[in-house]
C-alpha cells in the first residue's frame, strides 16, 4: 500500500526541482521548514524525529533540499517528511507538510476489532512494521 | 418636551429618544445595519427609531413605568439612516444597543432582542437584519468553536490544502449496510470526510444506531487502507436534547473524531452541543438546514453573515458557507464575506463584500467554512480562487455519480485539489490555467480524466438574489 499523508501524496513523487519550488513557496511566504524522519507511521504519530532544529532563517531551497538528501542518505529505509511552519499570530501551526520519502516496502496496518457486546466493535490500527523495534523496521540492517 | 414625552397616547418613536443622529456609538455597544423598507407615509427616520424602539424597551404607547428606569441607558438609539442607492424605497437604519440589554453568552436573549417581535411590525413592509458588530466586551463572554480551525488541523494530521468531502447519496433510503459501503469506497478512494445529509436521522429504513456501527466500519477500514485519519459527519440531529447526547456519546464511545448537528435544532441545542463536543474532544459539524427560508431574499430577514456571526460565538467547527460556483446561491463577494467572517482574526468593514462594520473577533479559533452542493473536480481552480485553502469542499455528486465507482470519484477530486496547490504554490497563474493543470494531472490518473469528461462543462449561471449594493469602482 502507499501511505496517503502529507500535502501530495496523490501525485507522483516530487523530483527534487519539485520539492525545490515548494520549499521556495514556503519561505517566500516567511514560514520555517523543517526536516523529518520516523519508521512510525501510525496517524496518530505526530511525533516524528526532528533531522536538526527547524530552519527559521533558511536563506534558499537548496539549502532545505540538501538537508532533506542528507536525511534520506542517513535513514533511507524510513519515511521522511519536510513541514513548513508558520509562526505568525493566529495560525503557529504547520502550513504544510508532505512525504519526501518512503521506504522501498510498505506493508501498510493491520486492523484490530475487539468485539464487545452489543454489536460494538473498539478497533486499533497497527503499522506492521511496529512488530520490530525502531531502527530495524522495513528492512533497515539490526544496527 | 420633557412633559410631552410623558403624555398618556401615543406619540412617534422618533420621538420617544430611539432616534438620536448625534448619538456616538460605545465600543461596547452592539451596532445593528437593518435594511428597512416603510410602509408609504412612514418617514425612514421614524421607521428606523420603531425598530430601535420594538428591539429594545418601547411598546406602541407611552407607559409610566418607563419613569422608574434609567431609560435612556436601555433604550436603542437609531444614529444614522441612508438611503440604499439603486433601491427605491429601502434604507439601512444603523441602530446602537447598549451592552447591558444583553445576557452574556447567550445567542437566544440576543436574537429575541434583536429579531424577536420587529420583523412583523406593520409600519414595515419588510425589514432585514444585514449585519451585527458584536463588541469584543460581548465575545469574550462565549468560548466558540470547541476546537477551531488550527485545532482540527493538528487533530486530523492534515495541512496546506482544502478537505475534501462527500455527503453520502441517495440522502434517502440506503440500508445501514448500504451506507457503509458508500462512506468507504468514498474514503479509501481519498476523501478525508463522508457526511449524512439533513434529513438523515433515524427513519425507518436506517436507524441511527445501526448507520453508526456500519459507518465506523466503514471508517477505520478506510484508515487501515491508507495511513491517514478518517472521519464521518454522524448527523446527531432528534426530536429532545436527551436523544441527541445519546447519540453523540455513541458515536464517541465507537471513535469517531466529529458529530453533526442541523441548525434546525436552534440555537440553545447548537449550543449544548458546542459544550459537549469540547468537553469530549469530538469535532462539530454545522449542516444550515433551513436557512435559505430567512437569509436568501434581499428585503426581508437575517442575512447568513450574521447567522454565521451567531455560529462562530455559540461554537462550531464547520459551517456550510456556499461555494459560489455550485447549484446553491452565492453571490462571489458576499459570499467571501461570509468567508471572512468565520475564518478572519478581525475582519474590516466591506460594502462590496455586504460587510457594515468592522469586527474583532479577538483571539476566538476560526470555523471551517464548507462548500457543499453541486460541484465536481473540473471547478477546482475556481473553488481555491474564490473560497482559499481553509475550506472544506463537499463533493457528493461529484463523488459518488463518478462512472468509474465511488473511489474514483473520490480519488479524481484528492488528485485535482493536490495538482491544484501544488501549482499554485509553484508560482503558477492556477486560475487562468486551471484546465491545463487539470489536464495535466489527469494524464497519470485516469479516474480524474473520466471526470473532466463527465462534468467538466457542467455549471449553474444563475442570478444570485442576495448581493452586495456596492460595487467597487476604480479610483484613477
Amino acid at each position: 500500500m502507499r501511505i496517503t499523508q502529507g500535502t501530495f501524496s496523490y501525485l507522483p513523487d516530487l523530483t527534487g526541482e519539485e520539492i525545490s519550488a515548494q520549499l521556495r513557496y514556503a519561505i517566500d511566504q516567511g514560514w520555517s521548514v523543517a526536516v523529518e524522519f520516523t519508521d512510525d507511521p501510525h496517524p496518530r504519530n505526530n511525533l516524528w524525529e526532528m533531522w536538526g532544529l527547524p530552519m527559521f532563517d533558511i536563506a534558499g531551497a537548496a539549502a532545505g533540499l540538501a538537508e532533506i538528501r542528507a536525511c534520506r542518505a542517513a535513514y533511507p529505509h524510513r519515511y521522511v517528511r519536510v513541514s513548513a511552519y508558520d509562526a505568525s499570530y493566529g495560525r503557529q501551526t504547520t502550513a504544510l507538510s508532505f512525504i519526501v520519502h518512503r521506504p522501498p516496502d510498505e506493508p501498510g496496518f493491520r486492523l484490530d476489532r475487539q468485539e464487545a457486546g452489543d454489536r460494538r466493535v473498539r478497533y486499533t490500527l497497527t503499522p506492521y512494521a511496529a512488530r520490530d523495534p525502531h531502527g530495524e523496521r522495513y528492512g533497515a540492517p539490526p544496527a | 418636551m420633557a412633559a410631552s414625552r410623558w403624555n398618556a397616547g401615543v406619540i412617534p418613536y422618533a420621538e420617544m429618544g430611539y432616534y438620536e443622529p448625534d448619538y456616538q456609538p460605545k465600543p461596547t455597544d452592539i451596532l445593528a445595519a437593518f435594511r428597512v423598507t416603510p410602509q408609504p407615509g412612514v418617514p425612514p427616520e421614524e421607521a428606523g427609531a420603531a425598530v430601535a424602539g420594538e428591539s429594545s424597551t418601547a411598546t406602541w404607547t407611552v407607559v409610566w413605568t418607563d419613569r422608574l428606569t434609567a431609560y435612556e441607558h436601555y433604550q436603542a438609539k437609531c444614529y444614522r439612516v441612508l438611503p440604499v442607492p439603486g433601491r427605491d424605497g429601502e434604507y439601512i437604519a444603523y441602530i446602537a444597543y447598549d451592552i447591558d440589554l444583553f445576557e452574556e453568552g447567550s445567542i437566544p436573549n440576543l436574537t429575541s432582542s434583536i429579531i424577536g417581535n420587529v420583523f412583523g411590525f406593520k409600519a414595515l413592509k419588510a425589514l432585514r437584519l444585514e449585519d451585527l458588530r458584536i463588541p469584543l466586551a460581548y465575545t469574550k463572554t462565549f468560548q466558540g468553536p470547541p476546537h477551531g480551525i488550527v485545532t482540527e488541523r493538528e487533530y486530523l494530521d492534515k495541512y496546506g490544502r482544502p478537505l475534501l468531502g462527500a455527503t453520502t447519496k441517495p440522502k434517502l433510503g440506503l440500508s445501514a449496510r448500504n451506507y457503509g459501503r458508500v462512506v468507504y469506497e468514498a474514503l479509501r478512494g481519498g476523501l478525508d470526510f463522508t457526511k449524512d445529509d439533513e434529513n438523515i436521522n433515524s427513519q425507518p429504513f436506517m436507524r441511527w444506531r445501526d448507520r453508526y456501527l456500519f459507518v465506523m466500519e466503514a471508517v477505520n477500514r478506510a484508515a487501515e487502507q491508507t495511513g491517514e485519519i478518517k472521519g464521518h459527519y454522524l448527523n446527531v440531529t432528534a426530536a429532545t436534547m436527551e436523544q441527541m447526547y445519546e447519540r453523540a456519546e455513541f458515536a464517541k464511545e465507537l471513535g469517531s473524531v466529529v458529530v453533526m448537528v442541523d441548525l434546525t435544532v436552534g440555537y440553545t441545542a447548537l449550543h449544548s452541543m458546542s459544550n459537549w463536543a469540547r468537553a469530549n474532544g469530538v469535532l462539530l459539524h454545522l449542516h444550515r438546514a433551513g436557512h435559505s427560508t430567512y437569509t436568501r431574499q434581499k428585503t426581508h430577514g437575517v442575512s447568513f453573515r450574521v447567522i454565521a456571526k451567531w455560529c462562530r460565538l455559540l461554537g462550531v467547527d464547520h459551517i456550510h458557507a456556499g461555494t459560489v460556483v455550485g447549484k446553491l446561491e452565492g453571490d462571489p463577494s458576499t459570499t467571501r464575506g461570509y468567508y471572512d467572517t468565520c475564518r478572519l482574526a478581525t475582519v474590516p468593514a466591506d460594502p462590496a463584500r455586504g460587510i457594515y462594520f468592522d469586527q474583532d473577533w479577538g483571539s476566538m479559533p476560526g470555523v471551517m467554512p464548507v462548500a457543499s452542493g453541486g460541484i465536481h473536480a473540473g471547478q477546482m481552480h475556481q473553488l481555491l480562487h474564490y473560497l482559499g485553502e481553509d475550506v472544506i469542499l463537499q463533493f457528493g455528486g461529484g463523488t459518488i455519480g463518478h462512472p468509474m465507482g465511488v473511489a474514483a470519484g473520490a480519488t479524481a477530486n484528492r488528485v485535482a485539489v493536490e495538482a491544484m496547490i501544488k501549482a499554485r504554490n509553484e508560482g503558477r497563474d492556477y486560475l487562468a490555467e486551471g484546465d491545463d493543470i487539470l489536464s495535466a494531472a489527469a494524464r497519470h490518473c485516469a479516474p480524474l480524466q473520466a471526470a473532466l469528461d463527465t462534468w467538466g462543462d457542467i455549471s449553474f449561471d444563475y442570478e444570485s438574489t442576495d448581493t452586495p449594493d456596492a460595487v467597487p469602482t476604480p479610483i484613477r
